[in-house]
């Protein structure tokens, strides 16, 4: 029995050393904890599809193909660990970790990309307007815009250091060009961007003169460098096959985020300080005992957040700390009981043993419901209601509870039981308990 | 040893009236919706100089901004909320203020459109329920070998619903009378209100079940009374070690985590009692068909006295 004990304690004490080295020191690849967005600071958005011009049968595929689009262009802005992702089956969740110019983000997002081509119109008061430029393909009219592009668009640097955009007509786009170049010879084609026309690096319309029928090819000439670099880019990141509109958005700033950690570690730690300053006043020596399990349970449950590893938000913390709270609680379930067997007269030892057996239906059943409700919880909220908060507050406490079940019962039990048979065991005073004379 | 289970209506009629006021405050004045639940935007900022409240006010409705609320969170440190602005108009808008007020850093910036308003709250709900239909069917197969162990799961799940009701009309009338809004971190304490409540009446209840079948006595009343005089003290030192966690969780995570820490509060007070007033001496209740005292309070009283 002793032996098994001292084997126990043992691996309890390898785990220990393993769960500090698990946070101090880099392990499987995982330096740091992962983050949440509110605790690290970042963009949220959401985005909801409107799926009334989109084909019935066909709304997945649109969904995919916007992900795919938003991926590519994503890429553009270089933030590392984007998450990209479908919410139920009409939504696009947007999580850009560290990024905080939330403007540059959602217009690249939102962005149409489409480039109009437009010529000029006069109507009778002489009144010149730019309307879209068509031709008619096999009785239908059709506008002259980049859809026709294939993705292979470009930006050169002309001998005279001009920038041009350089790009191709697909089959369809190349009919439509030669008819519309064709039409307009010695007269401007303008090209617009959602509505508005593209601008030169003078701040003038890019509105070049036709000089000859356009079939397969063509560059516009005129913007910056970094205008037609984007432009380019987004272009060959292909068109959102469906309307989208910006219904939520989030920008927490690193500061703020970078803060909230500072302060919840502090919170924690004085927490958990707090809690093992009651234990051991109130219970002594297997007070004192608990707290040695106690910070056992915070290592080990700070090794499982790194490596799982558990993306922490400011709900998760929450479920954290009530975790820390109710950690103890099977240890005063245990004590308490122990009390009440060694003041019926046993001795200590056979005290901790019945304290132990006689408190474990209530550990387990208020742990399971416990462990019910977690699972209920992270099942729905990442299925069908949806909700990050709920999801993250709890898979915290539910690693919590598992835990402390473990550092509660099993880490105590074995680090009384290396007391009891030793001199200090017969200092009941250490123990708080009060044995009735008989 | 106190007698708990003999003085039933008493405690239960102070929950009565509790829940009765909570009831009418959720009816009569609502839980008053933060920016996650309703539509518009959140600007969190720091000025760099000191800026006073009322003219940064002025400021706002100068730049045609109407329904604006700000709040104060620290030195320099602002919320200041509006109707539902894009990301341009919000840029310019920082542009004014950092025109009238010096350098400015933003901290934050929520916007949410009405649609996914409404379906936050909804969706917690329908988490809830399904949680609790869980509990019941858990504790009922628990005390599947007590007779009437139904009575278990449901009078567990009344001291649940007794612990919500609590906290958020507590929420409600705040809501009036400081303009206490709930937020995503206030549901989260509701859940976890939810987790501590049940967990403590558990173990009531799994005292109750012990001392049953070693058969202490044919007293019912009398079994239950020892089992509440019996966790007495467990159900104070947990609730105290839960207590300070979470009040140092409010005072240094500040702002962002108090409605958490707030509803936690409330709801370790609420729950401590319903574990060991309610849901106890609910069963006795129960076991006796007393229901009807219940509601009358005259009578209760006139027969305890």
């Amino acid at each position: 029995m002793a032996r098994r004990n001292t084997v126990v304690f043992f691996i309890i004490l390898a785990l220990f050393a393993f769960a500090i080295c698990a946070i101090i020191y880099p392990l499987f690849g995982r330096d740091t904890m992962r983050l949440g967005l509110d605790l690290q600071g970042g963009i949220h958005l959401v985005y909801q599809a409107d799926f009334s011009e989109v084909e019935p049968g066909t709304e997945a595929e649109a969904i995919d193909g916007a992900i795919a689009v938003i991926e590519k262009r994503i890429n553009v802005l270089g933030v590392t660990e984007p998450l990209i992702q479908k919410q139920g089956s009409d939504r696009i969740v947007v999580e850009l970790p560290g990024v905080s110019e939330v403007e540059k983000a959602t217009s690249l997002i939102g962005e149409t990309a489409l480039l109009e081509f437009r010529e000029q119109h006069v109507d009778e008061n002489g009144k010149v307007t730019w309307v879209p430029a068509t031709a008619d393909i096999n009785g239908e009219e059709k506008v002259l815009t980049s859809a026709y592009f294939k993705e292979n668009t470009y930006v050169g640097q002309g001998q005279l250091g001009q920038i041009y955009l350089y790009f191709e007509w697909n089959e369809e786009g190349s009919e439509i060009s030669s008819q519309v170049t064709g039409r307009l010879i010695g007269k401007p084609l303008a090209i617009f961007l959602s509505g508005q026309p593209l601008l030169g690096e003078d701040g003038q319309p890019i509105a070049p003169i036709v000089r000859s029928q356009i079939t397969d090819r063509g560059q516009i000439e005129g913007l910056s460098l970094s205008e037609a670099t984007e432009l380019s880019r987004l272009l060959n990141a292909g068109r959102i096959p469906v309307p989208l509109t910006l219904i939520y958005e989030q920008t927490v700033s690193p500061i703020l985020g970078a803060d909230f950690v500072d302060m919840s570690l502090k919170a924690g730690l004085i927490g958990i300080i707090l809690v093992m300053l009651f234990m051991i006043v109130y219970y002594r020596l297997p007070g004192a005992l608990a707290s040695l399990a106690l910070i056992f349970y915070g290592a080990v449950v700070l090794a499982v957040f790194k490596l799982w590893p558990v993306t922490l938000t400011l709900a998760g913390i929450g479920g954290f700390v009530l975790s820390i709270g109710m950690a103890v609680d099977a240890n005063v379930l245990i004590f308490e009981r122990m009390k009440e067997e060694f003041a019926t007269g046993r001795t200590l030892g056979a005290a901790i043993e019945a304290g132990f057996n006689r408190a474990w239906a209530a550990i387990r059943d208020s742990n399971v419901t416990t462990i019910i409700v977690c699972v209920i919880l992270i099942w729905l909220g990442s299925s069908v209601v949806e909700s990050a908060p709920v999801t993250g507050f709890a898979v915290t406490l539910l690693i919590g509870v598992l835990v402390s079940m473990f550092s509660a019962i099993i880490v105590t039990r074995t680090l009384l039981r290396l007391f009891v048979g030793s001199a200090l065991a017969k200092r009941t005073s250490l123990f708080s308990v009060h044995q009735e004379k008989k | 040893m106190f007698d708990i289970a003999g003085k039933r209506f008493l405690f239960l009629i102070i929950s009565e009236i509790v829940i009765l006021i909570a009831i009418i405050a959720l009816g009569v004045f609502g839980l008053k919706p933060g920016i996650e639940f309703s539509s518009g935007s959140l600007l969190a900022v720091n000025f760099e100089q000191e800026v006073n409240q009322a003219e940064l006010e002025a400021e706002m409705a100068s730049l045609g901004y109407s329904h604006v609320i700000i709040q104060r969170t620290g030195t320099g440190d602002f919320f200041i909320r509006t109707q539902e602005i894009t990301a341009e108009e919000k840029t310019a808008l920082e542009a004014d203020l950092s025109a009238r007020f010096g350098p400015l850093t933003e901290r934050e910036f929520d916007s949410i459109s009405s649609m996914v308003a409404g379906e936050t709250v909804h969706n917690a709900i329908i988490a809830v329920a399904v949680a609790a239909v869980g509990i019941l069917l858990y504790i009922t197969w628990a005390f599947r070998k007590m007779p009437r162990p139904f009575h278990y799961g449901t009078c567990g799940i009344i001291a649940l619903v007794h612990d919500v009701l609590v906290v958020t009309g507590v929420f409600a009338i705040m809501g009036v009378l400081l303009g206490w809004e709930i937020n995503l971190m206030f549901i989260t304490g509701v859940l976890a209100v939810i987790g501590y409540s049940i967990n403590n009446t558990v173990v009531v209840f799994d005292r109750i079940r012990e001392n049953l079948s070693k058969g202490i006595s044919h007293d019912f009343e009398a079994v239950v009374n020892s089992s509440m005089v019996g966790t007495l003290s467990r159900s104070l030192n947990t609730s105290l070690t839960t207590l300070v966690v979470v009040l140092a969780l409010m005072l240094f995570v500040g702002a962002s985590i108090q409605n958490f820490a707030i509803a936690m509060l409330i709801g370790i007070v609420a729950g401590t009692y319903s574990s060991l007033f309610v849901a106890p001496t609910l069963l006795i209740v129960w076991e006796r068909g007393e229901w009807g005292r219940l509601a009358f309070l005259r009578r209760a009283k006139v027969k305890e006295a």
